[in-house]
């Protein structure tokens, strides 16, 4: 406290003068937003958004896993079937047909599949009989792997040649037989990646409600703040703070949900040992790509509410 | 008149406001602040002294005349540089408007939060002065615990912590028992003293007498009926000060 002219003692800061101009930040600035938590709607619609969004992701990811695994698989892959009814015939052809392929140029590998494999593969069909009655003419197949590409002016040429030397030789690339799987994982890939947008989008609408509501309801202390001179950025700050911080929070509770969900269907889809399913697990890239989601949401919250106030705020004086 | 502002806190020129489409509530208004002046602004319910200091404390624009504060034309000035002149403001609202959910100590530390203080800056300033204010054991209460009279001392700390160069009260003694009453007026005294122009509406006549150098601005209808002030009781040195009008 200080002496002054009326004898009147006055905090001394007052006889001092004050601060520096600048703008500042920080916790207790943060504090001037009332705060709801996790009574207010954010946490919760970004714990569902990113949720909902991270697995969606995850089936994008596995679904593009898979087709990238069976492409591989398949790769210059192709199956020469001998068609032909009777079976000593048909076995003849096949050596002959075999026997051709290996010395072709371009052709890697060559094998017969074993008749036990066919048998198998024919069972839930026709069951356990069919191979050994032999009443069902089940073609031999050839499986074969080819250098280069597989345009289909090869494959009709290699099928020429091989139908010299047997008639009944049918040349398949393997890729075609799952073209109709590639496009129904392509379109999934889409639909999946549209999803995650329009959760986005969602997201981004309900924060810039949830911004308007909190806007409304500091609406005085924003004026106070406009008052002392606080200025729209700050004020904006503010609530774009606030919003990051529920948001974070939402994010993180979604995401950990989300992964727990992923492993919970991850091992109902490895119990089904089925081979396409094996190639769909996600990796560690998968992972730090699927950790952006809550990542890209609470800026994705941040940023509409920032925008939300400012537009706002200009509507004042 | 120092027509180019220089000198002068304010200065409003054939100021006019209507709110929307209703009738003027404030016409033709041409008075000047000087800087280290003591000003009453009286005038009877509905006489538009609060629509006046909204005009000062740039709460409100007007609907035509001029403005003019701290030398710079507060009608054109761009919203984004309002900041700028308000945190040269000092503003006790009749509602005190104090943040519900802050306490007083975060109440009185706003303006140097908003001005950029540090944690550490501000400390000692806002202890100091709630203690002046007599409310030394009431730092953590929030508004809604406090009495009227408890919240218009924060609200009058709030705005006189910052130090401003201009002071605006609106009734800022109403709520205040009379000791309080003359302790809060020559606090506004001892800061006009240091040069900051203080602008204090009030009711009460008693009040305009407790400083003897203050200048008078009566309001009638929306019209500063003795546009050129005149001091509570004649004295030489408030006879040689500028006034409120002079000059026009």
């Amino acid at each position: 406290m200080s002496e002054n002219g009326g004898g009147l003692r006055l905090p001394e800061f007052l006889s001092r003068g004050l601060f520096g101009r600048g703008l500042a930040g920080g916790r207790r600035q943060a504090e001037l937003v009332a705060q709801a938590r996790l009574s207010g709607p954010i946490p919760w619609v970004l714990a569902i958004m990113v949720a909902l969004m991270t697995i969606a992701g995850a089936g994008g990811l596995a679904l593009r896993n898979t087709a990238q695994a069976a492409a591989v698989e398949l790769s210059g892959g192709i199956t020469v079937q001998i068609v032909e009814a009777r079976p000593e015939e048909r076995s003849r052809q096949a050596d002959a047909a075999l026997a051709l392929l290996r010395r072709v140029e371009g052709v890697r590998a060559a094998q017969l599949v074993p008749q036990d494999e066919l048998d198998a593969l024919v069972e839930p069909w026709l069951g356990t009989a069919a191979g050994e009655a032999a009443d069902v003419p089940v073609p031999a197949l050839i499986d074969a792997r080819l250098a280069g590409s597989l345009a289909p002016a090869r494959l009709a040429k290699l099928q020429e040649v091989l139908r010299k030397v047997a008639p009944g030789a049918r040349v398949d690339a393997q890729s075609t037989w799952l073209k109709p799987v590639f496009g129904a994982i392509a379109s999934l890939q889409w639909l999946s990646l549209a999803l995650i947008v329009m959760l986005a989008f969602a997201t981004g609408a309900a924060v810039l409600l949830a911004a308007r509501t909190a806007l409304g309801n500091n609406r005085d202390t924003i004026e106070i703040v406009h008052l002392l001179g606080g200025t729209d950025t700050q004020i904006a700050r503010l609530f774009q703070r606030s919003i990051a911080i529920d948001a974070a929070w939402g994010a993180v509770g979604g995401f950990l949900a989300a992964v727990a969900a992923i492993f919970v269907l991850a091992r109902s889809f490895s119990a089904l040992q089925a081979g396409i399913v094996s190639g769909a697990a996600l990796g560690l890239l998968d992972w730090a790509q699927l950790l952006l989601v809550p990542i890209v949401a609470v800026l994705v919250a941040m940023l509409t509410a920032r925008w939300t106030v400012m537009r706002a705020l200009r509507g004042m004086l | 008149m120092n027509a180019a502002g220089e000198g002068e806190i304010v200065q409003f020129d054939n100021v006019g406001l209507r709110y929307e489409t209703g009738r003027e509530v404030l016409s033709d208004l041409s008075f000047t602040l000087y800087p280290g002046s003591f000003y009453f602004l009286t005038g009877a319910s509905g006489a538009g002294k609060t629509s006046l200091l909204k005009l000062l404390y740039l709460a409100q624009r007007p609907s035509r005349g001029a403005i003019r504060m701290f030398g710079t034309d507060a009608i054109t000035l761009p919203r984004e540089r309002l900041p700028q002149l308000r945190r040269r403001l000092g503003v006790v609202f009749q509602d005190f408007r104090l943040v519900p959910h802050l306490s007083a100590y975060d109440n009185v530390a706003l303006p140097l939060r908003v001005a950029g203080a540090t944690e550490r800056e501000l400390t000692r300033p806002v202890t100091d002065m709630l203690e002046w204010v007599g409310l030394a054991d009431r730092m953590t209460a929030r508004p809604a615990t406090l009495s009227g009279g408890e919240q218009q001392r924060v609200a009058i700390a709030r705005a006189v912590i910052g130090r401003p160069q201009l002071l605006v009260a609106d009734e800022p003694t109403g709520n205040v028992d009379p000791e309080m009453a003359i302790k809060l007026l020559r606090l506004f005294e001892a800061l006009n003293r240091l040069g900051t122009t203080v602008v204090v509406a009030t009711h009460d006549v008693h009040l305009l007498r407790k400083v003897p150098d203050s200048l008078i601005m009566r309001l009638d209808k929306g019209r500063l009926s003795d546009p050129t002030g005149y001091p509570p009781r004649d004295s030489a040195a408030t006879a040689a000060r500028p006034v409120a009008g002079e000059g026009q």
